[in-house]
């Protein structure tokens, strides 16, 4: 009796948590993590956390052990003082951080798939190693953001674009202009990575001038060029897109 | 018999008298003690490299550590070069970077290092022993010439979050060193102890006990947990015998509301007797402060002239954005600019007590506020060259919305009761700036592309070396912030430079990651 009230907890873990038990985690998670982790787990000292996969926690249970033991020849220190339930709820806390969970969705997934070849998304995005690389890999893309933000990117695509995509224009001492997104930069140096995929490197000293367009995005705009329900099916396609097999 | 005249040679040129370590200018071509002298000054005499050459500096040889994350700032005595890692020393030749011998001490199991990095910044020297914090909290004593263990003193209980990740500072008879666990709940302290047989000298509480004073300004038993960590190493003025210590943040860091008070003597300077251990002054630059700005920054011991008087003063870029001179002998405030951005103080009174703007505390939606909590500069050191009488200091240009959360005390835990969200990526950038040292007064700028955490040097040849968060190590002209070499080191950059001589060239020596690289023309 004894076993199968602990296989029943056991089972039921913290996938059933009540608001407070999320509240709980939160709690938590802003006292031991938040230091290193940054307030929303974005990162800071310690990695960001608000990602679908990390590195060192595959599952919530993953997730649990490294709170309790910390991660070896790392600075990930272990709370070893913390219950097993406190650092299941931070876990499941942590895990909600960087994770999407699936949502009813108006669209039709598989339509809008067929939206997203017609339109020719693949000439610049990676679904399931086919496609371009010149934006963002959208393999997981369902996982990483909700159907509004995606709504959005299609439509704005200027809206929220990642730092990691910033578009600048460089103009050389020479007076060459060469434009594309930012890989790198450093107080002396910049690479970026031009529309046909070619990378350039400048010191900056050899550079006359960059601009830096912070609210630009190389991905032009489908608002107009799709109607509501291609859009509504788009979305649930790149919804659907979460990783699994 | 020639044999013996060399044994004997390197017998005494291996004793490095206090003596030694105080005349370091006329020491050319040696690293003695932390900041290269005991005015806290990271400026080398060397006058080799200058603006005209430094182009053709190239990296001479490259050493590897096993750990990856490397703070160190190496010394380098007579031709043996003595750098440290987390619970880990070694001497290296410093023409080839081959290791003469390391040493190692296992780092407990279940040792947490609470709101900081295993790190180690380095080591301090004193006649034939090398002095060397541990992150178990304990301060080893080591044979220079083969690494033996001499002694081992414990200064604290790792299990309570502290720990040591300073150099310690060697003078006379003794070896001063600072602890960290200002996120844990310390009560922290500045410890001396016998160079000879690593026996405590004394301890000089930084938070105050019931009925002593400053402890009107605690309130219950929060000075038990009152943090005020010691972990960045000070320096020291001969004449006076006094040593300057700085102190990091009262605990909780973010939620003030459990410690009503200005919380003495945290964030703040502290002149300490080096033969007794007593107090002679001391002046806070953040009273009751809940942004985490630690004064630990290396306190430099100057002489200029301030307002039209010569005067004998600490230097010292704090975290808090402001730059301040302080009287020597006496603490006396004479002066506070801002060297960075700063949205947090309206200005000082006449005693040097920030005047503070309304909602600039931290809050449960995050209050912006700049700097933030890494500092408008942090423990990498600034540098002072007396022949242009500039300060050379690394900047953090960067805001943070600053949470409070619940502060609930358990030993070995992280006690901060809140937290940052820092404004990152383009919205933050650094600098380095040269201020004149007087006055304050910005000089020139070089800008880096993020927030660094690596410190600077300034050379007699007239130059300052700095590292970058991408990085870049490189040199600046010291009259003019014009870039005139760098070099992609293929790590962030978190740590000290410093210079000196082997067969009469000039290095320069950074780490970066897992490598120290030494480079020459």
């Amino acid at each position: 009796m004894l076993a199968i009230a602990l296989l029943f907890l056991g089972g039921a873990g913290v996938s059933a948590q009540t608001p407070e038990d999320v509240n709980q985690g939160k709690k938590l998670y802003l006292g031991h993590c938040s230091p290193c982790h940054g307030q929303t787990g974005t990162g800071g000292r310690g990695p960001n956390l608000a990602q679908p996969r990390l590195k060192h926690g595959a599952s919530e249970e993953a997730i649990a052990d490294v709170i309790k033991n910390g991660i070896a020849g790392t600075e990930m220190p272990g709370a070893w003082q913390l219950s097993d339930r406190e650092a299941a709820l931070m876990a499941a806390y942590v895990r909600s951080l960087g994770r999407v969970e699936r949502a009813d969705l108006p669209g039709d997934a598989v339509a809008g798939r067929r939206v997203f070849e017609r339109s020719g998304c693949g000439q610049c995005h990676i679904v399931n190693g086919e496609g371009v690389a010149m934006g963002p890999e959208l393999t997981e893309i369902g996982v990483r953001r909700n159907a509004e933000y995606t709504r959005e990117a299609i439509v704005h695509p200027g809206a929220a674009v990642p730092e990691s995509y910033l578009y600048v224009e460089i103009t050389t001492a020479a007076g060459r202009t060469v434009s594309g997104q930012r890989v790198n930069e450093d107080s002396f140096t910049i690479q970026i990575r031009d529309s046909t995929g070619r990378y350039h490197s400048f010191r900056k000293q050899e550079m006359k001038e960059v601009c830096k367009f912070a609210g630009r995005s190389a991905m032009p705009s489908y608002q107009g060029r799709l109607g509501e329900a291609e859009l509504d099916n788009l979305v649930a396609y790149l919804a659907s897109l979460r990783g699994e097999p | 018999m020639r044999f013996v005249t060399l044994l004997l040679a390197v017998a005494l040129q291996a004793q490095v008298t206090f003596e030694r370590i105080r005349d370091s200018e006329q020491a050319q071509g040696n690293w003695l003690t932390y900041s290269g002298n005991y005015a806290g000054h990271r400026h080398s005499p060397l006058k080799e490299l200058t603006p005209a050459n430094v182009a053709s500096l190239k990296p001479a040889w490259i050493y590897q550590f096993e750990t990856g994350e490397n703070e160190v700032s190496p010394l380098v005595v007579d031709g043996v070069m003595y750098v440290t890692a987390p619970n880990f020393a070694a001497a290296l030749d410093v023409r080839t970077g081959r290791a003469l011998w390391t040493w190692n001490r296992p780092v407990p199991k279940d040792l947490k290092t609470l709101g900081f990095g295993r790190v180690n910044r380095g080591a301090a020297i004193l006649g034939d022993t090398i002095f060397v914090g541990t992150l178990d909290a304990y301060l080893v004593a080591l044979d220079a010439r083969s690494g033996a263990v001499r002694w081992q003193a414990q200064v604290a209980d790792y299990r309570t979050g502290h720990c040591i990740t300073a150099a310690p500072l060697a003078l006379r008879d003794k070896v001063i060193v600072g602890i960290s666990g200002g996120e844990a709940g310390i009560r922290g302290f500045v410890d001396a102890y016998d160079a000879k047989t690593g026996k405590r000298a004394w301890r000089h509480w930084t938070v105050p006990a019931p009925g002593e004073p400053g402890s009107e300004t605690w309130s219950g038993d929060a000075w038990k947990t009152g943090g005020a960590p010691t972990w960045v190493t000070g320096a020291y003025d001969p004449e006076l015998d006094l040593v300057f210590w700085g102190t990091g943040n009262p605990g909780p860091d973010w939620n003030g509301d459990v410690r009503p008070g200005d919380n003495l003597y945290s964030c703040s300077l502290l002149a300490i007797e080096a033969a007794t251990g007593k107090r002679r002054w001391h002046f806070q630059f953040t009273p009751h402060d809940t942004h985490d700005w630690d004064a630990v920054q290396v306190p430099m011991l100057i002489e200029t002239t301030v307002r039209g008087r010569l005067r004998k003063v600490v230097a010292t870029p704090n975290r808090n954005a402001f730059y301040y001179l302080l009287d020597r002998a006496s603490g006396e405030f004479l002066l506070a600019a801002p060297f960075a951005k700063q949205t947090w103080a309206k200005g000082m009174d006449a005693r040097g007590r920030p005047i503070v703007l309304p909602d600039t505390e931290p809050s449960e939606g995050g209050t912006l506020v700049w700097p933030s909590l890494q500092g408008a500069t942090n423990w990498f050191s600034p540098s002072y060259d007396a022949a242009s009488n500039q300060v050379f200091v690394s900047v953090r240009e960067m805001g943070a919305y600053y949470h409070k959360g619940e502060a609930a005390y358990k030993p070995g835990t992280l006690f901060t009761a809140g937290g940052e969200r820092a404004l990152r990526g383009d919205k933050a950038f650094g600098a380095i700036r040269a201020l004149d040292a007087g006055s304050g007064k910005q000089k020139w700028e070089f800008r880096l592309h993020s927030p660094p955490w690596a410190g600077v040097l300034s050379t007699a040849g007239g130059l300052v070396f700095g590292g970058s968060g991408e990085g870049n190590f490189y040199a600046l002209d010291a009259m003019t912030g014009k870039p005139l070499w760098d070099f992609q080191t293929g790590n962030g950059i978190a740590c000290n430079p410093i210079s000196y001589l082997v067969d009469g060239k000039q290095y320069v020596a950074i780490a970066a990651g897992h490598v120290l690289i030494a480079f020459r023309r």
